[in-house]
């Protein structure tokens, strides 16, 4: 992919256009908000602050205010404490040779541990991942973002907290892979009296957990994360 | 082209907001193979490819047809001591359909096939018309609104890591055969990520407005 460095999209404000510098990004920025207007976040276009809903997209216009943080909070509770059933019940019951050839319920961790003792570690690495670290990671990050979100902060914390939330947001759907596996294997592993897999209750609290997790992520407002930028840099403040 | 005089700091008008951190530009027509880029966070603004609807929707289409073959052919197939058992698609989803956990076969329905091929529908009727130089189709802004929020819950290649878990999984009981739909659905995968690259919403945007859909007035291209 090439991308043509001409940059086409220029800043609006006429006083601060002399101030951007060529490498950009810590040169003071003219928000559509400290312009007193109102982006839409759908599509982009600018409307007066006094809009609610963009004549383009039809999107719903909101401020980048801490206010929205409070969807942030509760989608994530709800994400969290589905979370512990999730890891508590079992996930999928196995049978086999009529429960003479051993089986029985199995939680994520303990499918985790059967899978290293059957020695595919790559496997158990995935559900690992996917079903433990991730979902924890993302607790975590979000708490945190919705912690700084509007605090000051410099460029360059900006960007890693735009960075971080971006990973939040792409990884929130992978975290899925461990409901489909067992809905996969329900559905294929039916040999009768031979083996026989059934689903479990964490199945259900799992997805619902991911899926909070995901509203929660969804409603974060990356642009609180530059609100917190002081309009001068340090040098012309001091003077 | 607009001209770069044209914007009003009071309403808005010429004006675009960074989506990811509100950054103000003015409003520029691009040329084919350009990208812009919000100067403060790097985020994409627009990006116009010449040709890039018509991609978007033979991709789309390919989309639906490859679902449908996903959804009616064999997915997989299993045999041990004699015994076979073979499931479908929906024979998936309905593995959870006992008990107070049968909710979760709409969701894996819904993010697995369902929002997919909705999705790739609703481009269809959106750009269809942009691409043939038309007037959108009515709702066509709406369309194109609901596809964009579906794209977060539309989740089949993470399906289809599943599926190489599961048989990762299943490999030590069973021996494995593979059905026509778990190829479509492979396929289908390829055909998504070919798809991500040529979209650019903000640009989507830009020509359902130039054709003449809620519009004020502010996006249309000067008369000539």
């Amino acid at each position: 992919m090439s991308d043509v460095p001409d940059m086409t999209a220029t800043p609006a404000n006429p006083a601060i256009d002399a101030a951007v510098e060529p490498d950009g990004h810590d040169a003071p920025v003219l928000t559509a908000h400290r312009a007193g207007l109102l982006g839409c976040r759908s599509c982009g276009r600018v409307w007066s602050a006094d809009t609610h809903q963009c004549a383009r997209c039809g999107a719903h216009l909101v401020p980048p205010d801490r206010r929205s943080l409070q969807a942030v909070w509760a989608w994530l509770l709800a994400g969290m404490i589905f979370y512990v059933p999730a890891n508590i019940m079992p996930i999928m019951t196995t049978s086999s040779l009529g429960g003479l050839g051993g089986g029985g319920d199995s939680t994520i961790l303990g499918g985790v541990l059967q899978l290293v003792h059957h020695g595919d570690w790559w496997i158990a690495l995935v559900i690992l991942v996917a079903s433990i670290m991730v979902p924890i990671g993302k607790f975590i990050a979000i708490i945190w973002l919705a912690l700084v979100a509007g605090k000051p902060a410099t460029v360059e914390e900006a960007h890693s907290r735009l960075h971080i939330y971006e990973v939040v947001e792409f990884i929130g759907r992978w975290s899925m892979i461990d409901v489909f596996v067992v809905a996969i294997l329900s559905a294929l592993v039916q040999l009768g009296f031979v083996v026989s897999i059934k689903p479990g209750p964490a199945a259900a609290s799992f997805a619902l957990s991911v899926a909070f997790t995901m509203l929660s992520a969804l409603s974060f407002d990356p642009r609180l994360i530059w609100r917190g930028l002081p309009l001068r840099r340090r040098k012309d403040v001091n003077e | 082209m607009s001209e770069t005089e044209d914007y009003d700091l009071k309403t808005g008008k010429g004006l675009t907001a960074c989506p990811k951190c509100d950054a103000l530009y003015v409003e520029e027509e691009l040329n084919d193979g350009e990208t812009a880029r919000c100067l403060r966070c790097g985020s994409v603004l627009a990006r116009p490819r010449a040709g890039a609807f018509t991609q978007i929707i033979a991709l789309a289409i390919t989309t639906m047809v490859l679902m449908v073959g996903a959804v009616f052919f064999p997915f997989l197939q299993i045999s041990r001591m004699g015994l076979e058992n073979g499931t479908s698609l929906f024979g998936v989803a309905m593995a959870f359909s006992d008990g107070f956990i049968a909710p979760l076969t709409v969701a894996i329905l819904g993010s697995v096939v369902a929002l997919p091929a909705l999705r790739a529908a609703l481009l269809v009727y959106t750009l269809l018309p942009l691409a043939r130089g038309q007037r959108p189709y009515s709702h066509a802004a709406s369309a194109f609104r609901l596809s964009e929020l579906m794209k977060p819950w539309s989740m089949a290649e993470i399906f289809i890591i599943g599926t190489a878990v599961a048989m990762v999984k299943v490999g030590g009981l069973a021996t494995i055969s593979l059905g026509p739909a778990f190829w479509a659905f492979c396929a289908l995968i390829f055909v998504s990520l070919a798809n991500r690259s040529f979209m650019s919403s903000a640009t989507i945007w830009d020509a359902i407005e130039d054709g003449g859909v809620h519009t004020d007035g502010r996006e249309m291209v000067q008369p000539k």
